[in-house]
């Protein structure tokens, strides 16, 4: 394939907030503006636009992407919406990428929005409608029954215990106290006020889900010769992948993410990784409960099956560690405005990569990471590789 | 049976709905909007001086530029018919005797769909000016209907 | 960048915000109410439940038994033409315990929501359910369960048809 060369050039994020006060196209422009600074550039250079929201239902606008459009810049411009559930975030770099790789487009403007807030009284109620209508919602199913009925098909298949999974939320909020954009960012949680929180669905508690937030997140994607002119510190898409697995949820092995396993072998293929556990310095799996990123670091070869929440015991996933796991704080610590969240991710390594995290830095001058969603029916892995 | 045979016995639908119900804020630029017409019977917009635009409703981006927007200026109350439409059909699928009246008015460059009032069907045209009603002060909530409608000046 | 950015934009609201008329809001509503065609396949699942059957369907192809029912096969995307009946037992693929409903209300006694594994399907096809009769501590992954039906007169065509799985009594 020839395919040319994409960088991440600028990144913008609102705060994640459990209420704001803006509305979705209002907090769509502030991420798009602050990318657009960081790197010198404005509506002038970008050629085309990408956005990423998740359900329609949320924001409450139906056609949420053509109403977001203007605070997203699409004003007379080639623009698409993506969207793939709680893979948005991911998905929508991987659709800017190829705008840029395939020649098309110079410069590429990336959002991802989310304003769960608007769903009114509670976000929750919007999950009902992504079952089946016949054969499952008139068993009056709620979002957490997916998850639950997932994590305890996980634990019971691997022997995993509950207290290894609450590291997992410990330390992305711990991680998140030092992202300036967290909604429930926390240094001071312990795995005991994960187990004592109040349960929701066995075995989900209060702390092992994230919180319904609002947000929205911003890129800027460039082809090689602009890169080159705009900074000295590029930071490069090395591989993509994408995969969706059955719809057909209760016919699948709920203990491993198959697809996830197939979107990470794409992207490593494209990178040129061999042995990803090596050659991917931090990873940011996606963790809308904390066993998610523990069955995600699995489905990415990152850890063996039912391993992963070891990584979280010896260290090995710590800020400090061999392989830094979510160091921005994930979802669980920055918040989770769906597609925002995860394009959250891409922005983290983008800093991370140039060094500019801030107090969140990974030491070791890290050279790769890997960002990666999931969503639509619990079923789409997306998979991106960036490296400087 | 053959494969794209419907079973007679089988149910033929399945009813039901999207629980959808939203709170919407009406945002940064929404909120001074709508308090300055229910607190001071104004419109306003914002301009963006690069770009020679005003934008009505005001918003805090220009979507042309993305620049910023924090001029906000007074459009006043008189804007002018872009387009206009007759509707002999109430929402709920009845027939009125009297057409509503509902328009684009063109305000700054951008403009706001309202009803028009105090106006019959065959006095309307493209192009005249008309002018905003507001509700009695105390009465206004910050909303798009603290304007009754327009009416011709 | 984020070491470089004092200020991220964005403008958290309390809900005394909106109980206070701080800001100005309103409510709405997407008013969606539908009639969704059963289809085929789910259109005869539902018909068989009515008579007290779960039903599948068979790929030819791949040997595979898939619940519910389908016309197409998702792995050689050929169409399925045999329905089969399937026992009305299975085993606990996986379960929860929850304590809220749908529109996050709490409740005292835990819905017990399961993936179960119908017997006469291909191993890991279930379909979703409560479990029913049980005492919530003691339901456990790889539990056998029967379907507890309501009475022929009242069934209606509907996976409501199936009241809950309960524990199933070996004799």
């Amino acid at each position: 394939m020839s395919m040319r060369k994409v960088a991440v050039v600028g990144a913008g994020m609102t705060k994640f907030v459990r209420r704001a006060q803006e509305t979705a196209k209002e907090l769509s422009w502030q991420a798009a503006h602050m990318a657009l600074e960081s790197c010198e550039m404005t509506m002038d250079d970008i050629e085309a636009v990408c956005l990423g929201t998740a359900p329609d239902s949320f924001d409450g606008i139906h056609m949420n992407g053509e109403y977001l459009s203007d605070g997203a810049g699409a004003w007379r411009k080639p623009f698409m919406r993506s969207y793939v559930g709680g893979g948005t975030g991911v998905f929508v770099p991987i659709q800017g990428w190829y705008h840029v790789a395939s020649g098309l487009f110079d410069v590429v403007l990336v959002v991802a929005e989310e304003k769960m807030s608007s769903y009114y009284p509670h976000a929750q109620a919007a999950f009902l409608t992504i079952f089946d209508h016949t054969t499952e919602r008139p068993l009056k199913p709620n979002l957490l029954w997916i998850f639950a009925l997932e994590m305890n098909r996980y634990m019971s298949t691997y022997g995993i215990r509950k207290e290894d999974i609450a590291l997992v939320s410990v330390q992305h909020k711990r991680n998140a106290a030092d992202h300036p954009c967290a909604l429930l960012g926390d240094p001071n949680i312990t795995v005991e006020d994960v187990l004592n929180s109040e349960t929701l669905a066995w075995p989900v508690q209060r702390y092992d889900v994230s919180p319904v937030s609002d947000g929205a997140v911003a890129l800027v994607l460039a082809a090689e010769h602009v890169t080159k002119r705009v900074t000295d510190k590029p930071v490069w898409i090395e591989g993509v992948g994408w995969n969706l697995d059955t719809a057909h949820w209760t016919n699948r092995d709920l203990a491993y993410p198959r697809y996830v396993e197939y979107a990470a072998r794409q992207a490593y293929e494209m990178a040129g990784i061999k042995e990803p556990r090596k050659e991917i310095h931090i990873a940011e799996p996606y963790d809308p409960f904390d066993y998610k990123a523990l069955h995600h670091l699995e489905g990415l070869q990152l850890a063996d099956r039912g391993q992963a929440a070891q990584l979280y015991v010896d260290g090995v996933a710590a800020r400090d560690g061999d392989m830094p796991v979510c160091p921005s704080g994930g979802l669980l610590g920055v918040g989770n405005p769906i597609a925002a969240a995860g394009l959250m991710k891409i922005a983290e390594l983008f800093w991370q990569l140039r060094g500019e995290a801030g107090e969140r830095q990974v030491p070791g001058q890290p050279k790769r990471g890997l960002a990666q969603a999931w969503g639509d029916l619990m079923q789409v892995g997306t998979v991106v590789i960036m490296g400087r | 049976m053959t494969l794209l045979e419907r079973d007679p016995k089988a149910a033929p639908a399945w009813r039901g709905e999207l629980p959808v119900t939203s709170r919407y804020t009406f945002g940064l630029a929404g909120e001074r909007f709508f308090r300055a017409i229910q607190e001071e019977g104004r419109i306003l917009g914002t301009r963006c001086d690069g770009c020679a635009r005003t934008y009505v409703p005001g918003t805090i981006f220009c979507e042309r530029c993305l620049g910023e927007l924090d001029k906000w200026v007074d459009v006043g109350k008189v804007g002018e018919v872009h387009t206009y439409t007759l509707l002999y059909e109430a929402p709920d699928g009845s027939q009125r005797e009297t057409p509503e009246i509902v328009a684009f008015v063109r305000l700054g460059d951008g403009g706001l769909v309202h009803r028009l009032g105090e106006v019959e069907p065959e006095a309307l045209a493209i192009g005249m000016s008309v002018q905003a009603v507001f509700k009695p002060i105390a009465e206004r909530e910050g909303s798009i209907l603290d304007i009754v409608y327009f009416r011709p000046i | 960048m984020t070491a470089n950015i004092k200020e991220f934009p964005g403008t958290p609201l309390s809900e005394q915000d909106f109980a206070e008329g701080n800001i100005l809001f309103n409510y709405d509503e997407l008013r969606g109410h539908f009639a969704w065609d059963t289809g085929i396949a789910i259109g005869r699942y539902l018909a068989a439940l009515k008579e007290g059957i779960i039903l599948g369907a068979r790929c030819t192809t791949c040997r595979k038994i898939v619940v519910p029912p389908r016309i197409v096969c998702e792995w050689c995307f050929r169409p399925m033409h045999e329905y089969i009946p399937l026992q009305d037992t299975g085993t606990v693929n996986t379960f929860s315990l929850c304590y809220v409903t749908w529109d996050v209300k709490r409740i005292e006694e835990p819905e017990i929501p399961a993936v179960i594994e119908i017997d006469g399907a291909s191993p890991l096809h279930g379909i979703m359910h409560m479990l029913g009769e049980v005492d919530p501590p003691k339901v456990h992954i790889g539990m056998r369960v029967q379907a507890v039906w309501k009475p022929a007169e009242e069934r209606e065509g509907a996976v409501t048809d199936i009241l809950y799985f309960r524990p199933l009594q070996e004799v």
